[in-house]
């Protein structure tokens, strides 16, 4: 693990449509569906782009992004016909058809006034036609965010959907032997890269989680003297806590507008849902059962929050207001529902479920139908959306065992180990960089 | 400053005297009658004797607990009791513990406590805190209403993060289902 290090020219990036391209195409003829669960992942050849090094570079990481989402496949290079590719002119696509692609990437990085700038067009490689022209600038040392724009870009041409590659995630990253594991918090861009470790406090560092409009996350602290909430804004490591309860206080999140915080505090063993107004730190009560009442997740609207009540007995789901009116249970099949999280497109609520023996991510739609259970386990828990809702991050525990990153798109389909070698917990996703 | 050496050799007399009384204490104490340690745990393997050192060294000589001190209360009353799954009250076979536990802070009662609530691992992070902070009350309840001062009591969760049995299983989970009295001040230093 690399120590943190502020990261620098975030906003440095710029994109820019370049003026030469064919724009304002209609949709591609082809198409790739994120809903459908049956799909073979679109053959798409990346040659390395021009430019030296750099240009191979970015080919990779973006070929190692559409691949990981599932729904591309990137073409052994060793199969290219055409290697005269040149960004100026139009590709020989009958050797691309040749090799069955469906679709082509290419692109020249180029060095201009210390900058680095990179051209890339996508084309329809059996409709011989180019369905995307742009050029991206940003200093140097940021190549690697300069191929996750490039990324979010196709995956958003072909599929219609926001990409969620320029993104960052962070985590709890995990160490020592079980009982005595240390939990520091950490955070790595999307794919596993730059991974670093953020100065978070010194007892064990659990559940973060982003804003949805700044670069800012919340995480709870636990300490043997209890547990403290704390908003820190990674862009200037300035942390400050929500203040002091009686009582524990845990299960932080953002308002969807970042302009509260919605939580648990207990008093005398009984927890309730609270909310504060990070503008004038006024605390409201939204819950008063004597039941366990935790793990708050506002719709994208903001009006109402899902929650996890035992009021009936065992942990299930409810939808209230974002006041506290109305609440009303959700889950109704057998099984223990736990941290429910609104998705940001606000057409699904993911949750971890626990029948018999096993545990399960899965989603519904709000009203509590079209359950689909998309993974099972000894201990899957802790779903966090993608910033598109297209895609779940979430923890896996064998029996025993460490903790590891998984995700899971809502298909079910595409599950797999993040790519980040160490034990960790507690994935959150940020928005999109800008 | 002057230190006055009959004072000194006084004490260092009531020091022996109350060792001597501790040890006579521990030797005639019977043993108690209730489950000190985790309830239910299936039994390990008996360890094979290992084969005799050659040379056989001095036995080290043991400390009895000092009455009041953490030890004491940890050896002699016991520390910890269990919880059923997802439950929070108290079991019947935790009471005589407890009310152990209860005298012995009513007879010491400079001692300060918190009570930590653990759970096993079958469970999300959060939903456990909250199931952590129940039982932790539960106790802290059942102390108060046997004599202890309330404010001599105070609670933690610590959900599932401070497992006491790394294995897994229901024997394993049944250990991490448990509250913790812990000393935080005002006992004897050992």
């Amino acid at each position: 693990m690399t120590t943190f290090s502020k990261r620098t020219a975030l906003a440095a990036l710029a994109a820019l449509p370049a003026a030469a391209m064919f724009s304002g195409a209609a949709r591609a003829d082809i198409e790739v569906n994120v809903n459908r669960g049956d799909v073979q992942p679109l053959p798409i050849a990346l040659p390395a782009f021009g430019g030296g090094p750099v240009g191979a570079d970015l080919a990779g990481v973006i070929g190692a992004d559409l691949q990981r989402s599932g729904l591309f496949r990137p073409l052994d290079p060793a199969s290219f016909i055409d290697r005269d590719l040149n960004a100026a002119v139009q590709p020989n696509y009958p050797a691309w058809q040749k090799i069955n692609a469906q679709a082509l990437l290419y692109g020249q990085a180029s060095s201009v006034d210390g900058r680095l700038q990179v051209d890339f067009r996508l084309s329809d490689v059996f409709a011989e036609k180019e369905l995307l022209g742009q050029r991206f600038a940003s200093s140097p040392e940021n190549w690697r965010r300069v191929a996750h724009k490039i990324s979010d870009a196709v995956y958003q041409r072909l599929t219609g959907e926001k990409g969620y590659f320029d993104t960052r995630v962070v985590f709890v990253a995990e160490s020592g032997a079980r009982g005595s594991k240390t939990k520091r918090l950490a955070i790595m861009d999307q794919d596993g890269a730059n991974p670093s470790y953020i100065p978070a406090g010194e007892g064990v560092i659990m559940t973060p989680r982003f804003s949805s409009t700044s670069q800012e996350i919340t995480y709870m602290e636990l300490r043997p003297e209890g547990s403290k909430i704390y908003l820190l804004n990674l862009e200037t490591n300035r942390r400050e806590s929500l203040g002091d309860f009686k009582g524990m206080v845990f299960a932080p999140r953002f308002s969807p507008d970042g302009g509260k915080v919605a939580f648990s505090v207990e008093r005398g063993g009984n927890s309730d849902i609270f909310v504060m107004d990070l503008k004038n730190r006024a605390t409201t009560r939204l819950t008063t059962d004597p039941a366990i009442d935790t793990s708050p997740s506002y719709s994208p609207d903001g009006g109402r929050i899902v929650f996890n009540s035992d009021r009936s007995g065992s942990p299930q789901l409810y939808i209230m207001g974002a006041d506290g009116s109305n609440p009303k249970r959700i889950t109704f099949a057998a099984g223990r529902y736990t941290a429910p999280v609104w998705s940001p497109t606000g057409e699904f609520i993911a949750f971890t479920k626990q029948t018999g023996g096993d545990f399960h991510i899965g989603i519904m739609k709000p009203d509590g139908t079209d359950e689909r259970i998309l993974t099972s386990s000894y201990l899957d828990e802790g779903p966090a959306w993608a910033p598109n809702g297209r895609v779940l991050l979430f923890t896996r525990q064998g029996a025993g065992g460490g903790s590891k990153l998984w995700s899971v798109d809502v298909t079910g389909r595409i599950l797999q180990p993040m790519p980040y070698p160490g034990a960790g917990s507690d994935p959150a996703w940020s928005p999109l960089l800008n | 400053m002057v230190t006055n050496r009959n004072t000194g050799s006084a004490l260092r007399l009531a020091l022996i005297a109350v060792t001597a009384l501790s040890l006579a204490a521990c030797a005639s104490k019977p043993k108690p009658s209730y489950p000190t340690t985790q309830p239910a745990a299936p039994q390990r393997p008996v360890e094979a004797p290992r084969p005799q050192a050659p040379i056989s060294r001095p036995e080290p000589v043991s400390q009895a607990p000092l009455p009041g001190s953490e030890r004491d209360f940890v050896v002699n009353i016991g520390d910890r009791v269990y919880f059923d799954y997802d439950k929070y009250s108290v079991r019947t076979d935790a009471g005589p513990l407890l009310d152990a536990q209860a005298s012995w802070l009513k007879r010491f009662p400079a001692v300060q406590v918190r009570i930590e609530g653990n759970c096993d691992e079958r469970g999300t992070q959060e939903y456990n805190l909250a199931l952590g902070a129940r039982r932790a009350n539960a106790i802290r309840e059942y102390l108060v209403a046997h004599g202890v001062e309330a404010g001599r009591i105070t609670t933690v969760s610590f959900g599932k993060e401070k497992p006491i049995d790394s294995g897994s299983g229901e024997s394993a989970d049944q250990h991490n289902r448990n509250a913790r009295t812990a000393i935080v001040s005002g006992a004897r230093m050992q």
